[in-house]
């Protein structure tokens, strides 16, 4: 028999707040994160803004030889699986340990590290790399070190599928755990994106906003990079309830898709698709979703897409629900990008509010919806949607519900 | 706008989109050729490679047209081969 599927801790850490309950916070502020970057030298470059994790220092939360091995997005993706299971308060057994599967999401992995080795030996003239490079780049490296540092010797992977990574992510743990395959699940993802190479690159594709991140607003200018990760704790909700644990909400349906199109346009059919297959899984109308946690990365390309994908599903009751776009507030974490904002949405659950998107300032008739401009609201979220649409046009759409 | 700049923006076009090119013409518009956004992005980064200029994304975005992009580049050329005097004109004055 299925397994309902309760979410019962959350670890975040990206630009709006180092630990999860700062993150809550500054999601009811409508703080955006979004300033110059400094962890890598962009003058000259089309863009100079990002949202970096500030005030972070490595060695408050691993040792000097740690360091050497684990790459910013790892460290992330640990620091985040760290806090979401210490908040689980679950109680470990030798079965549990084996029964928990960790899936985690990255796009760019620890291509920094790699970046780095590639300056030594191209630029700098260096016979030789790192001897960690190739350990500190692998994408899996998040999972491989959640498993080692919590001592979980069941499944682990990492899936890769660009801006969509941790939705993916944390759709296959949540199916695991519903069919009973898991008893728990560590599910999530992390990024640290800035370095010159890939910066560099991402200015090539001219996607980048040279000021900020506007989603939905007419004036919007492009998508801002971010870094962060996040991880959720999923286990079958009798089992959280009895133990007595917190429950966030439930996850109840997952979605995916392909446009099967353009590996950069997106179409309004693919995301229609992800988002109709998440509403029943759930086996939930789409008149009943309160707030939609939009993809809404500020491009050109992809907002009035999406506007039109949510028309599509939802049809007059588009007009009834709250969209938001937090990228606003933490930027483009690609692969951990879902992850973050299920986190923000499972918040915006039980603190009872619509996460703002900030920094809007025009109305844009192509983008017709509730944006919830720049305040959160306070509001009771029954069931809510979030949305990962990737370059490369596959699309990972989760829906939450939270207990009456 | 000078015969080479001209001929030389259309070449770039051509080998970037694999377009004969002969099937050019300054009045053609981008949509005509099948090209989309991610195309115009690959064709201005030969057009920077190939003249040694950085385009801006706003003047990137007002471009409608193949004439319109020519004329673009040719500004670009022009300024650039304006910077050296301009510097030299600067150091006079002090």
């Amino acid at each position: 028999m299925p397994q309902r599927v309760a979410v019962t801790g959350i670890g975040v850490i990206c630009a709006i707040g180092n630990t999860r309950e700062e993150f809550a916070r500054s999601l009811r502020d409508g703080r955006c994160g979004i300033g110059e970057i400094t962890l890598a030298d962009v003058s000259g470059f089309r863009f100079r803004n990002g949202a970096e994790v500030r005030g972070y220092l490595p060695e408050q939360h691993f040792d000097a030889k740690q360091i050497d091995i684990i790459d910013r997005f790892a460290q992330f993706a640990a620091i985040a699986a760290r806090e979401a299971v210490a908040d689980s308060g679950v109680v470990w057994t030798d079965e549990l340990r084996e029964r928990c599967v960790i899936v985690t999401g990255a796009c760019v992995g620890g291509q920094t590290t790699e970046d780095q080795g590639f300056w030594d030996v191209y630029k700098l003239g260096k016979t030789r790399v790192h001897p960690m490079t190739i350990p500190r780049t692998m994408a899996n490296a998040g999972a491989s070190y959640i498993s080692m540092e919590l001592e979980l010797p069941g499944p682990a992977w990492t899936v890769s599928t660009a801006c969509s990574s941790s939705n993916h992510a944390i759709g296959q743990a949540f199916r695991m755990v519903r069919a009973g395959d898991a008893d728990i699940a560590l599910a999530g993802g992390s990024e640290a994106t800035f370095s010159f190479g890939i910066l560099k690159a991402w200015e090539a594709m001219r996607v980048v906003s040279g000021e900020t991140c506007r989603p939905f607003s007419k004036d919007r200018t492009g998508m801002i990079l971010g870094e962060g990760g996040a991880m959720l704790v999923l286990e079958p909700l009798d089992r959280a309830v009895a133990r007595g644990a917190n429950i966030y909400c439930e996850i109840v349906g997952a979605g995916m898709s392909a446009d099967a199109h353009h590996i950069t346009q997106p179409t309004v059919e693919g995301p229609v698709r992800a988002m109709r297959m998440a509403l029943k899984d759930a086996g939930v109308a789409a008149e009943s979703i309160d707030y939609i946690n939009a993809h809404g990365t500020g491009t050109e390309a992809n907002d009035p897409t999406e506007t039109a994908a949510i028309h599509e599903v939802f049809g007059a009751h588009a007009g009834r629900l709250a969209v938001s776009s937090t990228k606003s507030m933490h930027g483009h974490t690609l692969g951990a990008a879902g992850a973050i904002e299920a986190a923000a949405t499972a918040l915006a659950m039980r603190d009872g509010f619509l996460p703002p998107t900030a920094n809007y300032r025009v109305a844009d008739p192509r983008c017709d919806l509730d944006v919830v401009p720049n305040e959160s609201r306070t509001a009771n979220i029954r069931w809510a949607m979030s949305n990962s649409f990737a370059f490369g046009g596959l699309n990972a759409v989760l829906v939450l519900s939270r207990l009456p | 706008m000078s015969a080479s700049v001209t001929e030389q923006v259309l070449d770039v076009i051509a080998a970037t989109q694999r377009i004969p090119r002969e099937k050019l013409t300054l009045d053609g518009r981008f949509e005509e050729f099948g090209m989309d956004s991610m195309d115009a992005v690959n064709i201005l980064f030969a057009l920077e490679e190939k003249f040694d200029i950085t385009i801006p994304d706003e003047a990137a975005k007002q471009i409608r047209n193949i004439r319109e992009m020519v004329e673009g580049v040719q500004k670009l050329v022009d300024a650039k081969a304006g910077e050296p005097q301009a510097a030299e004109s600067g150091q006079a004055a002090q």
